[in-house]
């Protein structure tokens, strides 16, 4: 029972301030940096998965041979024999104009035709995508025809520059879900005092209704059905604000017109935690409540 | 005194107390050495000097404290050893008098009166009738919306005594119920008492007003010097027969 069923005639045994005290605008502050640090930590497990997977199984193979007839013969060559391997999905020369155009951005003249730029010997690119997740074995597989193909040419992993990147998002997806859980704490101590105020501001009401024969659970409905509404309201005025925020962090990411596709990144799970959140919220703060409420009964005869 | 289980044991009492001792804290004992039993459908007046320990006593019997040392059987069950949950069953069977009235004050005087049937689970249009008649009876009708701070002391003491015999209980305990009201609201009380008492509720008052006690025949004394229970005949521990 979250809110428990308490007869009208019973309620009045409090009297009513609700929303006086500071609890249900703390829980609100709570829940809407709980609902943030969640959306924060899903999108950034997601785009840490998104480059892990896209880098984990990609190597760039460069080759330097200073002859350019030589270099761009040995760069077809190997981009043909690697594209019939079995472990290869995809074997692409990256276009001397797309590394032009790259460089220039650093060489001040985006169409990459700096005439000093011009003169620089460039090395043929080949990107290479394998198939599968035994990276290593086809490293291996690779570096033998590079070796036949293109003597001295370097085979370099994306994951070795990349990867740092991804496991720095992942570590601070791992702290935004820290950061959940320490709220969640967080509002269950806020929850906890707050029944106990509750208690000491009522004891000579609680007194009275047990020395008439009211039972702990009686008196524990009566409490907890008032700071379960509370909380309530408090949750819900979190989730609207964090849901404003998130729409609007969308919004000006994406620009005006794909502004709900752009939060949407957040993936169907990721949705379906963040609606979860204020629910479980709810059904904790209650939860709290009683127990709290149940133990401090137990103190009094 | 030693029973040895071959003694008169006096058989149905509501109340035993058997050598039965109170101490607040670390302090000497308040109360010692209490042993009375009370028979079902009897009246007891307690006196006692200011500060011997009557209100110490009538706790342990509406089961707000339970005793230092000592046997308290009520309805022939052992208090001191009864869990917690079966305490709410008990104080049910019980109707309190507080010295100090303790109404609920966010409560109307009709609300407060309510509370004992509404706690025992008795349906609204079902304690309607009884709490309004209850209301008249005291002379509180008018203001039954009243909320306790606006009512005065006396009329505080009715609806309190109001609220403690509403349900019938079987076991009625008043700590000085008539100290704020006036000669003939108190005769009007005590006769209340008296009627419920004639109904079968065992009646426990304590009071220090001479006038109260006699005017009821019937009722017995119970006498509290320094925390120590005055029965020179043995008559409350050892009653001469069941008077019903
Ligand atoms: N909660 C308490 N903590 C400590 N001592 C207490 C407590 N209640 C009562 N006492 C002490 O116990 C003794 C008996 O008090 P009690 O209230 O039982 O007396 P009483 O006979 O009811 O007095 P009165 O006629 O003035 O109401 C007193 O000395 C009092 O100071
Ligand atoms: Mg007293």
């Amino acid at each position: 029972m979250i809110v428990p069923r308490v007869p009208v005639q019973h309620r009045r045994l409090l009297p009513d301030h609700r929303l006086s005290g500071p609890t249900p605008w703390v829980i609100a502050i709570l829940m809407m940096l709980t609902l943030l640090a969640a959306a924060a930590g899903v999108g950034l497990a997601r785009s840490a998965n998104a480059i892990g997977q896209a880098i984990a199984g990609r190597v760039t193979v460069q080759i330097t041979t200073a002859n350019p007839v030589e270099r761009a013969e040995q760069a077809a060559a190997l981009r043909r024999r690697a594209a019939a391997q079995p472990f290869v999905r995809s074997a692409r020369a990256v276009e001397q104009q797309e590394l032009r155009a790259t460089l220039g951005q650093w060489f001040g003249s985006a169409e990459g035709d700096d005439p000093v730029l011009k003169s620089l010997p460039l090395p043929a690119l080949i990107d290479v995508d394998f198939i599968g997740a035994e990276r290593d074995e086809h490293v291996q597989a690779l570096r033998a025809l590079v070796a036949a193909e293109a003597p001295g040419a370097r085979i370099i992993p994306h994951a070795e520059w990349l990867g740092p990147v991804a496991r720095l998002i992942r570590s601070l997806a791992w702290v935004a879900g820290a950061l959940v859980l320490l709220m969640a704490l967080a509002s269950a101590a806020v929850v906890i005092m707050t029944a106990r105020a509750a208690l000491g501001t009522h004891y000579a009401t609680i007194e009275m209704l047990h020395l008439i024969g009211a039972t702990d659970r009686q008196i524990t409905r009566l409490f907890q059905r008032r700071i379960a509404i509370d909380t309530a309201y408090g949750i819900a005025l979190g989730t609207l604000v964090a849901a404003a925020v998130l729409l609007l962090i969308g919004w000006q990411w994406s620009g005006v017109t794909s502004g709900l596709a752009a939060t949407a990144s957040l993936g169907v799970a990721g949705w379906g935690l963040l609606l979860a959140l204020p629910l479980l919220a709810i059904a904790l703060a209650a939860l709290t409540a009683r127990q709290t409420l149940l133990a401090a009964l137990k103190k009094i005869l | 005194m030693m029973d040895g289980g071959g003694g008169p044991r006096p058989g149905g009492a509501m109340v035993e107390f058997d050598g039965v001792g109170l101490r607040y804290g670390p302090d000497a004992e308040v109360l010692s050495d209490i042993s009375f039993n009370l028979q079902p459908g009897s009246f007891y007046f307690l006196t006692g000097a200011s500060g011997a320990g009557k209100t110490s006593l009538l706790k342990m019997l509406y089961l707000a404290q339970r005793p230092s040392r000592g046997i308290v059987r009520l309805f022939g069950e052992d208090l001191v050893t009864m869990p917690r949950h079966r305490l709410p069953g008990f104080r049910r069977r019980i109707g309190v008098v507080f010295q100090d009235f303790r109404l609920i004050p966010h409560l109307s005087a009709r609300d407060n009166i309510a509370l004992p049937l509404r706690i025992a689970g008795v349906r609204e249009e079902d304690l309607a009738g009884p709490v309004a008649e209850m209301l008249s009876w005291i002379g509180l009708f008018e203001r039954a919306e009243a909320r306790p701070a606006t009512l005065s002391g006396g009329e505080q003491q009715r609806v309190a005594i109001a609220r403690a015999v509403i349900a019938r209980p079987q076991l009625l305990v008043a700590d000085e119920p008539t100290g704020n009201v006036d000669p003939d609201m108190a005769m009007r009380l005590l006769g209340l008492f008296e009627a419920l008492n004639r109904l079968g509720t065992t009646v426990v008052v304590a009071t220090h007003d001479i006038h109260l006690i006699s005017r009821i025949d019937s009722a017995q004394m119970m006498r509290l010097e320094k925390g120590r229970m005055a029965d020179p005949t043995g008559a409350l521990r050892y009653p001469p027969a069941n008077r019903v």
